[in-house]
Order: C-alpha cells, then structure tokens, then sequence
C-alpha cells in the first residue's frame, strides 16, 4: 500500500519535473517513536540523514510527515542549542561525517503547493476530476508544532492543491486530528475510536473519498475501516487515496501506474463518476 | 593642585551589602590617588547619608565626590543636587553602579567584591577629569498635547483644560470616547457605560480651553522639554466642522449601507456617518472607501439636502502645527484578534463571537437592540465564556491582560439577566484584584454559573453523541475533576485580551519612547514614575503602557495631568549640560554628523564651512560624537580624557 504512494509519488515529481534522487545509504528515522526511547540515538539517525544530504548538496523532500517531525526538530535543534550540536558532532565524526545545517527539510505537498505553484500544476493535468468530494486529510504532524508549512491547527494547503486538480475539498473540521498513529498496536479501542470521528465526520460532510499525505493515518483510516465498523456497528466504506495518486489521476496515469488497484476499500466507483478525459 | 576626592559605598540595605564587602572596598577606595576621604554606609541616598558628604565637602574641602551605589537613573539627580546644596558644581560628581552591574548579577562574594573595586577605581579616575558644567533654565510652554480621546485621554484633558491650561486633544477616530464608547456595562458595579461617559464626552467638545482635533493623528514631534512643536494630520471629513449642526439630515437621506465599525460589522451605517449618535464632536464624516460620489461620481444627496451647507467635498487633507510644552499619549490598545486561534474556530463557526462583538449585542442602542441573540435570531439556551483568549498563552501574548475576568463575570451576569440560557465560564484562575471585584465574583456565584477550571481546547462543531448535534461543542481539561469536558452551547463568548495598538511601534518612534518586551509603551519606573517616560515632557498614561481597566486609567490619565500641571507651573525646566559640542576649528564640514543625528539638532553654517548643533535640541546621545572623522566633536562630561582615564583604570587591574 505505502508502495503506492512511492509510485505515485515518483510519477507526479517525475510530471512536474521534480528531479528526486534517493539519498545515497538513507538510514530510518526512527518513525517518531524512537524519540521516546532514546532522544540522542533518535536526534543521531536524523542528523545522519542531513550530513548526507549535505554532502551531495541536497535538500530533503519527505512524503512521511513523521519523517519530516524528526528531520526538521534535529534540525531546529541542531541550530539552537550548541552543546547539542557539538553532542551529535562528535557522534557523526565516529561515521566520518560532519554537518553544518544547511539543509532544509520539506514535505512533498509543500514543494508541490508552494514552489511548483497552481500554473505548472494545472498545466499538466489531462482529465478532470470534477465534482470529486474530498476530504482533506492532514493528520496530526504536518504542521505540527512548528507550522511552518501552514497554520497548526485549521491548514488548507491541501485543500488548495485539491482544488487545483479539479476536485471539491469538502468542510472536514477534523483535518488535523490525530488517527491514533501507532496506538493502533498498543491500544486499539482508542485509535479505533479516533477513526470512527474521522470517517463520520467526513460522510456527514459527503466526502465520496479523503485524501491522505501521510502513510501511517492512510493505513489506519483505510485498512482498519473494517474493525471500526464492527467495533461500533457502523457502516463505512470511504476510500482512502494518497494526494499524489489524485494528482496522478488528473496528471493522466493509469490507475494501475498508481497503484489505485492495491487498496482494501475499493475506489473504482467512487472515481469513475467523475473522471472525465478533457479532449 | 591636585584634586581632593571624597568616595561613598552604598550597602542600599542588603542589596549591596549582601554580595559586596562595602568596607574592603572604601579601605581600597582610601588607597586610590588624590582620594582623601572614603566611607561605607547602609542608605547613602538617606537624609543623614547625603548628609555625610556634605560635611565632608564643607570640612575637608572637597573637589570632587565619587558615590557607588546604584544605576543613576533614580539617583544621580538626588547626589548632584546633595553635591550642589554644598557647594561644589553638580557635574564634579560621579556616580559608580556597583548594584545592576555588580552585586545584583552574581552571588559570589569575593568575585563581586573584586568587581566593585575596579569600577569604583575607574569613576576616581575619572572624576579628576570631570569639569564644572552649567545649567541651562528654558522656559516651559504652558500648552499641551493629548494623543487619544479615550477615557484616559478625556480625563487628563478635563483635568489640565479645568486648570486654565490650553489643551490640545487629537484622536484618530472621528469621535472622541474610545473602548468604552461600545461598552454597555461596567464592572463591578453595573453602570451603563454611556451614561458615565457621554457626560464626560460632552464637556470635553464644549470646553473653551479644550481643541478637539478629531479624526487627525500626529505624523512629527520634535524640540524638547518645555518647547515641543506637534505635526498634526487633519484627514479630510468632507463635511465642515463650523457649519455642522449635527442635525443628521445628511445620514438620513444616504442611500447607501455599509457594516459599521463600531458596531463590530454587526450594524449598518451609511457612507456619511457619526459612529455613534451621542458621537463628539457631532460632525459626520464622509467614508470616502464607500461614498458613491466618490466612488462612482453620482450621489451628491447629502449635499443637496444640508441645510446649512456644510459638506464639502473638495475638502483636503491639511497639516496643522502646534507648539506644546509637554505632551500625554493615551493610545489605548487592540483587542486580540481571535481569528489567529484557529482552534476557537472565530471567523469560521458562525455563533462563536468576541466579547465586544457580546457588548454591541447587549447594549440597548445596540443591533438587536439589547438582544442576546444567535446568528439564526433565536435567543442561546446555552453560553460559553471563555476566559484568557490570546492572554496568558505563550503562543500569544504571554501577559494576563487584567481586565478579562471581571468583564467575563459581568458577560455571565447579562446574559443570565436577560436569557434564560445555561451559563459556563472556562477559566485558567479567576483574577478579580480590585475594589469590590471579589465581591462581584462572589455574587455571581450566587447566580448559577456553572464556573469550570480549565483553559478551553478547542470549540469544535463535529458532534460525538446526539446532544452535541448542532451544538458548539467547548472542549476543556477540567482541573478540578481531572477530567476532560465536552460542553455542547449554542454560543461561544471569546473573552479576548488587550494588545498594543497595531501602530504602537510607528507612535513609539515618533515621539522616540520605548516599548516594554510584551509592547507597550515603557514607564520610566515600574512603581515610581509609572505615567512619566525617558523622554522628558512625554507621559503615557492608560493601556498604551499596559492593559488596564476603567478605574485605573482615570487614575493614570489624572496622574499625567498632575505631572504636566507640575511642569507647566514650574514656568522653565533645566536643560542637561550633557551635550555634544562642536570644535569649529577641526570641524571639516562633511556634514555626516547632520544626517545621523536622531533629534534634528545639527545643522550647517554655509559660511563658516561648519556644522551647528542647536543645544537646547542635543540629547547628548552621542552619535555624532562616534561618527565625527575629525573627532571635532566633544561630549560634555563625556570627554576623550575622562573616558581614557575610565578605561585605563579597568585595564590597569
């Protein structure tokens, strides 16, 4: 599933001339939850990944807003607090490496919106996804705390964006509200809870799908929909698509390029009401 | 001959005395050259300590007094006048600060001890270079300036206009009144605001000794001291303030509607207006933004149907200078703007309102008339107030701003006078500091508000069960229970806080005051001089220095008003010698001197080839002294010499 979003994500840069080069020798970032083990081995594995871009001269684009937590806070880090700095220096320097903090971190959807901008996005687009009703999905950590990409708590950069691709982002006042992210494993009947919001709010407000920029909100909205409907006897059947794999769709790639086959709540109906080839 | 130098320790009780050996350091101070008189003493600023120099200048014959205390700030002018009253010339005083810049910033004893040596060492150096300077007396201009027709503003102006001086008031808007102008109530003790107000309004317009110069603002303020000159601004009104009657003809026949400002965009007004009726002064203005003469080239009604023909719409924006002595700034403050806390959903969630949205709603001249009313014109069954809105909150403004919990009471007061709805307050601690404020708090205890401790979260419209269905839904950590709340109301009443105005930091730079960190203008003492400022003959008064409510900004605006009358009757003031003097032998004429200098205050002589600096002008800031080439510039008591023998006694050790 998360294979999709790579693809997708791939082909849409790929559209855009977005010119993606996979860090060489990448680590983990540790996925957030490692910060709450053991905060410098987690601020270590972050800072690895900057000293490499750094050494080819790149900046970092993440499709993971958890990644982009950890990346940026080492990095907010990095820039603030010496004696931290000088901490995981001498860590970098056991690998052979060494950071100055000139990289910058940023979200996909944030390079798309921001530096690409609404011209060169609906110049590539070859079928109209219109009347599509969206919900717009942020999840906890894409603005999340330091808002630098937008406002905290109510943002919109992907409702814009949504838009830009012809499809109606509906009124989803629960956009930045939390899935439960890994409580899914530790305690399920709150995340399952969390989700059971999620989905109602976004079919009282007639989304025909949500929108997703984040793997993990993905997985637990989409793959758990099943035990949220037996857990509270509800009857949900929202898709749930990256924002790259909508972009793909209007940029004209086939659903299967996409992975739009791969998901467990089928999207097929939902999408072919409304995908018009513009001639 | 050689000087004879008398040194002061000051314990300032423990302040010193705690982390300084005062007398280790006069022992050291005895040993310094043409030092022949050293002492250590609890409170040097005290009657008998001030005393014990001046006996020593009498008896020894001293030529030169060194004190080490405090930041001069509060104390030198007490020393030199001690100085003076014995004799010798003020200026042959030094001060040394061994309390901010020594004992205050360590608790090491021995390393604080060593310090206050070395900068007691460097003012005897310096001291021998110090030379007699005089005073200047200037004359003090007896009229005065007050920016702001707020409750502070009206009340300093009454004050001083009621003594026989000449007032200048100048406010922004097109009438006087400010804030409390748009309030129904009052805390604690429920008088309407209007009826203690307007009577206050109306004085000020009627005054003989009062100029209102509404819908103007000052763009320059220069001079010094005694001799101000104010640029004011006077924004067109199109309507002629001699030939207006106030009769209204004119806003009646408009035919156009726009949201009202004051009334929060909950009203209309038409395109010629007065923001209120009982408006000072009663002149309409012309919103040129709207107007569709102006906008589209027709109209003209109002004119047609003045009867006194009074509009005039070739009016021009114009300038008007006037000399003042002294002047109050009584800005006032914005209220936080709720929009920025998107979890409040302000802006987006139609019944969530600001308090002064709550005031126009509650106040009998009012949109609804008085009404409580929702969105849908139904009355609330159900209300949220929610306390320290931007106030309190690192994300914000970290300060409490003073006056939100007393008004959030007096909202759950109304609202249960005249609804029948359920009452919840949200808040973090109940401040209610003032007279007869517990009291209120008490009282509304009694009047079944449901009290809930606990910052609000968020007010969310995404229902959980069937009775929050459409329902704000004000979600809050309850710190009592340790729970956490789900409170479904149908209206949300954001008690929001004050801020510095939004051209606070424009204003500041005008009449060249500071701002505190959190903003606001900056009192020249927190407790001592709380309406005065750095800058001599400029007071602040009211919430421009800090949030405050009505009680204490007619306290601060008297305060002010007593502070000018003290000047004004005073007749002329000292001008500090400490000034920039220009050597017109070395000076080369490049003229950078001129433009950097802050206060105007330098000019050029084309026929001597020379800069000029005017002294009375001169705050001896010293700019032009650093930026000289020729180093043709001097600073009284701020000469080459003094300052070397300062720097050479702090390298020696």
């Amino acid at each position: 599933m998360n294979r999709a979003y790579d693809k997708s994500a791939r082909l849409v840069c790929g559209a855009l001339d977005i010119d993606l080069a996979e860090l060489n020798d990448w680590n983990c970032c540790g996925a957030s939850a490692y910060m709450a083990i053991h905060e410098l081995r987690a601020h270590l594995l972050s800072a690895r990944n900057l000293a490499i871009a750094e050494k080819e001269k790149k900046d970092l684009v993440v499709v993971c807003p958890a990644c982009l937590t950890t990346l940026t806070k080492t990095n907010h880090y990095l820039a603030e607090d010496s004696r931290f700095k000088r901490t995981i220096g001498a860590g970098l320097k056991a690998a052979n490496l060494q950071y100055w903090g000139s990289v910058k971190v940023r979200h996909l959807l944030d390079v798309i919106v921001k530096d690409i901008g609404e011209s060169e996005v609906k110049a590539r687009i070859k079928r109209k996804l219109t009347g599509l009703k969206v919900a717009p999905y942020y999840g906890c950590q894409l603005t999340r705390p330091f808002g630098e990409i937008d406002d905290k708590e109510f943002p919109t950069i992907l409702d814009t964006l949504l838009k830009w691709i012809g499809t109606e982002p509906v009124n989803f006042p629960l956009k930045a509200k939390c899935c439960g992210g890994l409580l899914m494993m530790t305690n399920e009947d709150v995340a399952l809870g969390l989700n059971r919001n999620l989905l109602d709010c976004a079919q009282q407000n007639g989304a025909e799908c949500i929108a997703t920029i984040c793997p993990l909100c993905h997985m637990n909205i989409e793959t758990y929909q099943g035990d949220v409907n037996k857990m509270f006897g509800t009857n949900f059947r929202i898709p749930a698509l990256y924002f790259t794999q909508l972009m793909g769709l209007a940029f004209g790639f086939s659903r299967k390029e996409l992975g739009i086959n791969e998901e467990l709540i089928q999207s097929q109906g939902v999408l072919e009401k409304h995908l018009e080839v513009i001639r | 001959m050689a000087e004879k130098i008398g040194v002061y320790i000051c314990h300032c009780g423990t302040n010193i005395g705690k982390t300084v050996d005062c007398k280790a350091v006069a022992e050291y101070a005895r040993l310094l050259p043409n030092v022949v008189v050293a002492r250590d003493y609890q409170y040097m600023c005290s009657d008998p300590g001030q005393e014990m120099i001046k006996n020593d200048i009498r008896e020894l014959g001293l030529t030169r007094v060194v004190v080490a205390s405090c930041s001069p700030l509060m104390h030198e002018p007490t020393f030199r006048r001690a100085v003076e009253s014995a004799g010798l010339n003020p200026f042959l005083f030094q001060m040394a600060n061994i309390r901010e810049q020594c004992s205050w910033i360590t608790e090491n004893r021995e390393l604080a001890t060593a310090r206050a040596k070395v900068i007691v060492s460097a003012a005897v150096m310096r001291v021998n270079f110090n030379e007699p300077l005089q005073v200047q007396k200037v004359p003090v201009n007896p009229n005065v300036l007050i920016v702001g027709g707020g409750i502070t503003g009206i009340e300093a102006a009454l004050q001083i206009a009621d003594s026989g001086k000449k007032v200048y008031l100048v406010e922004k808007e097109p009438t006087i009144g400010g804030y409390m102008a748009r309030f129904d109530k009052t805390f604690p003790t429920l008088d309407c605001a209007a009826c203690i107000l307007t009577p206050k309004m109306v004085s000020v317009g009627q005054h003989p000794n009062i100029e209102l110069l509404s819908y103007s603002d000052v763009t320059d303020f220069s001079g010094y001291v005694g001799n101000f000159t104010a640029r004011i601004r006077r924004r067109p009104r199109y309507v002629d303030e001699d030939k207006c009657t106030g009769c209204g003809q004119c806003e009646q026949k408009c035919p156009l509607s726009v949201p009202s400002e004051f009334e929060c965009d909950l009203g209309k007004r038409k395109a010629i207006y007065r923001p209120f009726p009982q408006a000072v002064p009663s002149t309409p203005v012309i919103d040129r933004e709207h107007c569709l003469y102006f906008t589209k080239g027709v109209c003209k009604v109002c004119q047609k149907f003045c009867p006194r023909g009074a509009i005039d719409f070739e009016q021009e924006e114009k300038y008007v200078d006037v000399q003042v002595g002294s002047a109050i700034l009584a800005t006032g403050f914005d209220l936080f703007d709720a929009s920025r806390i998107k979890e409040y959903g302000y802006g987006r969630l139609p019944n969530v309102i600001t308090s002064l949205e709550f005031e126009r709603l509650t106040h009998a001249s009012g949109p609804t008339a008085g009404k409580i009313l929702l969105k849908n014109g139904k009355p609330p069954e159900s209300v949220a107030i929610v306390h320290c809105v931007g106030s309190r909150d690192l994300n914000y403004n970290e300060y409490c701003s003073r006056v939100c919990c007393m008004y959030s009471l007096k909202t759950a007061h109304l609202v249960h006078e005249k609804t029948e709805a359920k009452v919840y307050e949200f808040y973090i601690d109940m401040r209610a500091f003032g007279k007869g404020y517990e009291e209120f708090y008490k009282r509304l205890l009694h009047e079944d508000v449901t009290f809930i401790r606990g910052r609000v979260a968020e007010i969310a419209d995404v229902p959980q069960n069937p009775s929050e269905k459409g329902k704000l839904i004000v979600v809050a950590e309850d710190t009592l229970l340790g729970i956490v709340r789900r409170v479904p109301v149908d209206l949300a009443v954001l008690s929001v806080g004050l801020e510095p105005r939004r051209d606070v930091v424009q204003v500041a730079h005008t009449f060249r005051i500071s701002r505190s960190k959190d903003g606001f203008f900056l009192e020249k003492h927190p407790k001592l001089a709380p309406v005065s400022t750095a800058g001599d003959g400029i007071f602040i008064a009211g919430s421009c220095q800090g949030p405050k409510d009505i009680p204490d900004s007619v306290a601060q605006g008297a305060a002010a008003a007593a502070n000018v009358l003290s000047l004004v009757d005073r007749k002329e003031v000292e001008l500090e010698p400490t000034i920039a003097l220009i050597q017109e032998e070395s000076c080369s004429g490049c003229k950078i001197c001129i433009g950097l200098c802050p206060y105007n205050a330098i000019s050029f002589d084309e026929t001597g080839n020379r800069a000029v600096i005017a002294a009375a002008l001169c705050k001896g800031c010293g700019v032009c002294v650093a930026a000289c080439p020729s180093g043709a510039i001097e600073q009284q008591n701020f000469t080459g010499p003094q300052l070397l023998a300062e720097v050479e006694a702090i390298c020696a050790q």
